[in-house]
């Protein structure tokens, strides 16, 4: 695959300088090279200092290590973000009627607009929640929708990411540290704030307290220093001004969760857990986890505290199910999706699954439950053994893999070993859905650091960005 | 048919634990075929009654402060119906979640093997019949003998012994039927055996099947036969970790020990 081929955020398609970033382009035409290698060095100290810092699984050296931050914002103009923000709000809403409906009556399987057994016989549907009604049937409060770019007007969408999401923390963090070392750019320009987020996120999460409850208290429920986001939980938690909580935090009695303080125990109404579902409760699921807390899902199911998100959320983002997600839009919303989804080739169908034996190279292959980058193969990019090793994982487990043509993602101007280069780029803003489905504007850049690279995970050598909004 | 129930479960620990919590699932189900005179669930701790995602009700008990033993203690009277072992498909539940395997119920090749030559017998005699046949062919190839299986046994473990309790046989059934493509579950509950005996086979466990166009058809390999008014249904899951009577966790307690008394009784007062 040619890099030169990709859009460019800012060249386009090396046509002109685009709208968006005109003002920041003249700025950094006016700039000295040396100037911006300063500003990045300090940015990176900034970061050192606040601690910021993500770990790798299975990685040797360490677990710790700083994320890398590049200096040249991603800008998006107010047309372009509108279409962003409304389809990734659009997604989200289609997702939390389907989550309500497949957990209730299943009009949609009936109705044979998605095939049940893809659904009923997936372990990410948790009967665990069947008939269990949701304060404002929530089910998904917080969301990441990763999003790319492949051409002015096109944008698709890869994955929804609805159970926890993270890098939230990266999007605060990154624009405080833009602020901080270059404040000239953000008067030469109205670029749309992101620092309410935290507010908002406590607003939303107190919104979809259990009836009956007046003045909630939330807490942040985290799997504790050795998970990879332990950063942005603690982050998350002091900005929003609530306990940071361990499962042995929390107990259950009388119908209740309530944590340990130094004042007594005090009941919980609203768990923002970092938890995956099979951790949650031993009693309900993995019995062999000490993260969360023995009886939650009882309090859960007598209405009597909630999560965020819901138990059950991971069926929306199977890589399977998202292939239904523009039908899930038609269906419940009775709207056009406003973003496209990635033409998904789902191995467990014979023809599909040939197809994608014939086109190893051309495509990218991951698992349907995968996440972080993790398990994927890249076509265009992988040598004949990466490509025989993935033949013989599809033959042994078919149902566990699909495949989507490989997308030549948008790039962006970025700071490497001295020089300014095109990169690729994706975005993952963030969706909350309280009263309503709203998102902050911009949100995540990440950048795949490496030349040529697609893949734009940190745990895979992936930076970030700034994302500015411009306002008109 | 009127019935008396005892059921009386004590965990007695080595040192003293200082926090318990239990799932029960120890409250007949609201089902068509079962209906409650009179229920009453108890232990030292607090408890508080709530349903599971498969419609089970189910209490959770939590008891604080040092404690070296816990008695669960269970007294109730139901009345039972005899269905001919069938009950609606519509208790909320979808069918084709059945056909999930669990790490109890995966097919192996031996369970494979075992159960593929019904998938012919199927085609010529239908699903009823070839289920009563695996029934009893599980019977006889996996003899009701407790001590060789354990609560962590897995089906294609009980198949290779060639022993094992309720438990094993249910779990056994399940996989057969999801080679033969039939949703199962698992049903824990309880048995009036037939000359009256009292003690631990009285609590029990069996599987169902979803047969189309009939409904839930309950089948117990280890007794040979389908489900009737002697049988009060606790519990439905994909297996024993979803339905069993009693899961718990605790903090402290060391090693544990426990008895158990289940007595069920024709009540004849009516």
């Amino acid at each position: 695959m040619k890099l030169g081929s990709a859009f460019d955020e800012m060249n386009g398609n090396r046509d002109g300088i685009r709208g968006a970033y005109r003002a920041y382009e003249e700025w950094l035409r006016g700039t000295p090279i040396e100037l911006l290698i300063e500003r990045h060095q300090q940015a990176d100290l900034i970061f050192r200092r606040l601690g910021i810092t993500f770990s790798v699984y299975g990685s040797e050296e360490g677990v710790e290590r700083l994320i890398p931050f590049d200096i040249i914002p991603r800008i998006l103009d107010p047309e372009e973000w509108r279409i962003v923000g409304s389809g990734v709000c659009q997604r989200v809403r289609a997702i939390n009627a389907f989550l309500d409906d497949i957990y209730h009556e299943q009009h949609i399987l009936k109705a044979g607009r998605i095939p049940a057994p893809l659904v009923l016989n997936n372990p990410s549907f948790r009967p665990e929640v069947l008939g269990l009604d949701l304060p404002r049937r929530t089910y998904v409060q917080v969301a990441g929708v990763d999003v790319v770019r492949v051409s002015a007007n096109e944008f698709y969408v890869l994955e929804d990411n609805v159970r926890v999401p993270s890098g939230v923390s990266y999007m605060l963090e990154n624009r405080e540290t833009m602020m901080r070392i270059f404040p000239e750019l953000f008067a030469l320009q109205s670029v749309a704030p992101v620092n309410h987020y935290p507010e908002l996120l406590l607003r939303t999460l107190r919104s979809t307290t259990p009836p009956g409850v007046s003045d909630p208290t939330v807490v942040v429920l985290t799997p504790g220093h050795f998970n990879s986001a332990y950063f942005e939980h603690a982050f998350l938690a002091m900005q929003m001004g609530v306990e940071l909580v361990e499962g042995q935090d929390l107990f259950v009695e009388d119908d209740t969760v309530f944590m340990r303080t130094t004042e007594g125990p005090r009941r919980v109404d609203v768990i923002y857990r970092r938890i995956d579902d099979d951790f949650i409760d031993p009693l309900a699921f993995d019995a062999g986890s000490l993260l969360g807390v023995p009886g939650l899902l009882s309090v859960v199911r007598n209405g009597r505290v909630a999560l965020a998100n819901a138990i059950g959320t991971g069926i929306a983002d199977d890589k399977a199910i998202y292939c239904f997600v523009p039908d899930m839009i038609d269906f419940y919303l009775g709207e056009k999706p406003i973003l496209n989804n990635v033409p998904t080739y789902r191995c467990s169908i014979d023809d599909d699954r040939a197809y994608v034996l014939d086109h190893l190279e051309e495509l990218v292959v991951k698992e349907v439950g995968g996440s972080g980058g993790y398990g994927m193969l890249v076509g265009p990019m992988s040598t004949a053994e990466d490509r025989y090793t993935f033949r013989q994982k599809i033959d042994a487990e078919p149902d566990n893999f699909i495949a989507q043509p490989t997308l030549n993602l948008s790039t962006c101007p970025t700071l490497v070993d001295g020089k300014i280069a095109p990169r690729h780029v994706d975005l993952r803003p963030y969706v909350l859905t309280g009263e309503t489905t709203q998102v902050v504007p911009g949100g995540l850049t990440r950048v795949a650091l490496r030349e040529g690279s697609l893949v734009v995970n940190s745990s895979q050598g992936g930076g970030t960005k700034d994302t500015w909004v411009l306002e008109c | 048919m009127r019935l008396t129930i005892e059921h009386e479960t004590h965990y007695r620990f080595g040192e003293p634990a200082h926090h318990s919590v239990q799932y029960l699932r120890l409250t007949p189900r609201p089902d068509p075929c079962q209906s409650l005179i009179g229920w009453h669930v108890s232990t030292p701790g607090k408890c508080k009654r709530w349903t599971d995602g498969f419609g089970n009700t189910a209490h959770v008990s939590v008891q604080n402060g040092m404690h070296d033993e816990l008695p669960v203690i269970v007294r109730g009277e139901v009345e039972t119906l005899d269905t001919f072992g069938v009950l609606p498909a519509e208790d909320g539940l979808p069918p084709l979640m059945f056909l999930r395997p669990t790490t109890y119920t995966k097919v192996n090749e031996a369970i494979e093997a075992f159960a593929t030559p019904f998938i012919e017998r199927m085609r010529d005699e239908g699903p009823i019949a070839t289920l009563h046949a695996l029934m009893w062919s599980l019977h006889t190839q996996v003899a009701y003998k407790p001590g060789f299986t354990d609560v962590d046994s897995t089906a294609a473990e009980a198949l290779e012994h060639g022993f094992g309790v309720c438990q094993d046989h249910a779990h056994l059934f399940i996989a057969c039927c999801r080679v033969l493509g039939l949703p199962a579950r698992y049903v824990s509950g309880y048995l009036l055996s037939r000359n009256g005996e009292s003690g631990t086979l009285a609590s029990h466990a069996w599987a169902e099947t979803y047969v189309e166009d009939l409904g839930w058809v309950s089948f117990d390999p280890t007794n040979n036969q389908c489900a009737t008014d002697a049988y009060v249904r606790l519990a439905v899951a994909f297996d024993y970790a979803g339905a069993c009577p009693i899961r718990g966790v605790r903090k402290g307690g060391g090693t544990e020990e426990m008895t158990v008394r289940v007595a069920v009784a024709p009540n004849h007062q009516q």
